[in-house]
């Protein structure tokens, strides 16, 4: 089984192809860059350098988001696309599992929050259990100052990654049970997903390209408004 | 022979079709978001490009298997890469090139607006040239002078609002829903287009064209005669645009020694507008060409046609590009 795992939810780009071997090439590029842009070129090369062509690939697996709209639509458009041409299922993994998924090896409680802008995050805990990790809640959207008074009743000792926590760090530095983990955990990243994929794939918990959805957690402005002034 | 799929996504329509070198439309499916829009009464940006991530996997699907390609043989991918809503042109585009990268076939980057012009020759490859094109949209209207394939000169312009986005207005003001061209073009019928006579803006010399004066000059003769018939209204106001768009279209191409008139964008699907093109058409002398109402409005067959053009003239591009929401159409100066 091959996997290719395509992730532009955030602003990086991020291409890795794997299977029952682990992951056998990643391409990463952190720095934002226009998502349309690079990724095709990062999936040929990614596939150049694991020594895989294309047509060999079994699965193609996708961050589904949260995340930055268009970045997201980027990565999952071209999944869909590469799927459909293949004639290959799909597996979609939620970025904020994605992003908690490196942290699996802490016992505490690990806190995934992705920047939302408009001055939210989005934000789902996790804790260990063996052989990975259990989402404890929903995906949700909120302001750095609801998650830091969330930290602060659950009365653990958390472990906060992310890009959204790292935006506002000021809001979760004084926390004492709180630490904030930058670098390379900062962002969802594409290995994890193929990691992630690979055991779903196992289970056979696949997607067709038509059936996938993204998650925005967030309406459109104009639906907002339009059932603001309709009362709905 | 080759047979290209073309990827449509710049607006509000998700779009698939697979032509044979420029002028046998295997296939052609358009999936109108429309009825999504309607409710805000003109297209929102950020629901279309929610709409087309969702529909376009089973549009390309349907327009492969309607052009009976069942073995997905396409020998080129072509996409809309702009003018557009930045965020819908790349949902296309993104598929696009992951369809040419998998099936390890040339990707061709689109523009829109070179799309519509080619959207004639689908369906009369014989036009001769130079010939003039008044290619009027939502959110275009141009006056083109085409000298040979991938050769424009562009002779004018709107200054200010675009034919349909000036439609759109005015039938919104009359109470008359979205979208606007349909909705004005059916209830003018019933109108006298002399009943009024409002402002042309077609004194000048030049080519370019403005409709936000005659969208005021609607506005205000309604609200001094409150009693007058929408249909009148309606019918006086298209018959100033289609009188200014015709009467600068003849001047072009008596000037430029045109040997045809061709109408493209959703705006040509007006029905004055074609007849009114046509009577001047046969009056000088000049061959008129009305594309059908599907091809006038957005589609992929057109996308298709203009990605052939460019593959035999450029070859493919490279699968860094990305989309341009202003790009504008390649011309001479
Ligand atoms: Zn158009």
């Amino acid at each position: 089984m091959l996997i290719l795992g395509i992730d532009t939810a955030t602003t990086q780009v991020s291409v890795a192809v794997g299977g029952h071997e682990g992951v056998l090439a990643a391409v990463q590029s952190s720095k934002p860059r226009r998502h349309a842009e690079s990724l095709a070129p990062a999936i040929e090369f990614a596939c150049q350098q694991a020594r895989v062509e294309l047509r060999e690939i079994s699965v193609v697996a996708v961050d589904l988001g949260p995340g930055l709209f268009t970045g997201l639509r980027v990565g999952i458009a071209t999944a869909k696309a590469m799927a459909h041409a293949l004639r290959v299922p799909m597996i979609g993994v939620p970025s904020l599992d994605l992003l908690a998924f490196p942290a699996r090896f802490s016992n505490r409680l690990i806190v995934a929050a992705i920047d939302a802008r408009r001055g939210e995050l989005f934000s789902a805990t996790y804790r260990q259990v063996p052989g990975g990790l259990q989402r404890l809640s929903d995906h949700t959207i909120g302001t750095p100052e609801d998650l830091a008074s969330e930290l602060i009743a659950t009365g653990e000792e958390c472990l906060l990654v992310g890009d959204g926590a790292l935006r506002y760090r000021e809001v979760f530095d004084g926390l004492t049970k709180v630490e904030l983990v930058g670098g390379e955990l900062a962002a969802p990243s594409a290995t994890s997903l193929v990691m992630l994929a690979h055991a779903q794939a196992l289970r056979e918990q696949f997607v067709k390209p038509w059936d996938l959805q993204p998650l925005y957690l967030r309406k459109p402005d104009a639906e907002i408004n339009w059932s603001t002034r309709h009362g709905r | 022979m080759k047979r290209i799929l073309g990827i449509e996504t710049s607006c509000d329509e998700t779009a698939a079709a697979v032509v044979v070198d420029a002028h046998d439309v295997l296939s052609s499916v358009v999936s109108s978001q429309v009825d999504l829009h309607a409710q805000y009464g003109g297209v929102v940006p950020e629901v279309a490009s929610r709409a087309h991530v969702e529909l376009l996997t089973p549009v390309v699907a349907r327009a492969l298997i309607e052009a009976g390609l069942d073995d997905d043989h396409v020998d080129a991918v072509g996409a809309t890469v702009g003018p557009g809503l930045i965020g819908a042109l790349l949902v296309g585009v993104s598929a696009a090139k992951a369809l040419a990268l998998v099936w390890d076939v040339p990707f061709v980057a689109v523009n829109h607006l070179e799309a519509h012009l080619y959207a004639a020759f689908l369906e009369e490859p014989d036009l001769e040239l130079p010939l003039v094109v008044l290619l009027v949209s939502g959110g275009h209207t141009m006056l083109v002078l085409m000298e040979g394939h991938g050769r424009y000169r562009l002779l004018g312009s709107t200054i200010d609002d675009a034919a349909g986005e000036a439609f759109d207005k005015v039938a919104r003001y009359l109470g008359l829903g979205y979208p606007g061209g349909p909705a004005i073009d059916a209830i003018a019928m019933e109108g006298d287009p002399e009943a009024i006579a409002f402002p042309r803006a077609i004194m000048d010399d030049g080519y370019d064209t403005s409709f936000s004066g005659l969208k005021t000059a609607v506005v205000n003769h309604v609200r001094n005669h409150p009693d007058v018939a929408t249909a009148d209204v309606a019918a006086s106001f298209q018959e100033a645009v289609v009188d200014a768009l015709v009467t600068k279209a003849r001047r072009a191409a008596q000037a430029y020694g045109a040997k045809g008139l061709c109408l493209a964008g959703g705006v040509a699907a007006n029905s004055r507008l074609r007849e009114r093109a046509l009577d001047v058409c046969v009056a000088d002398g000049l061959r008129a060409f009305l594309p059908s109402r599907t091809m006038c409005t957005d589609n992929a067959a057109m996308v298709a046609a203009a990605a052939w053009w460019r593959l035999e003239q450029d070859g493919p591009s490279p699968l860094d590009v990305g989309a341009d929401p202003n790009l504008r159409l390649p011309t001479l100066r």
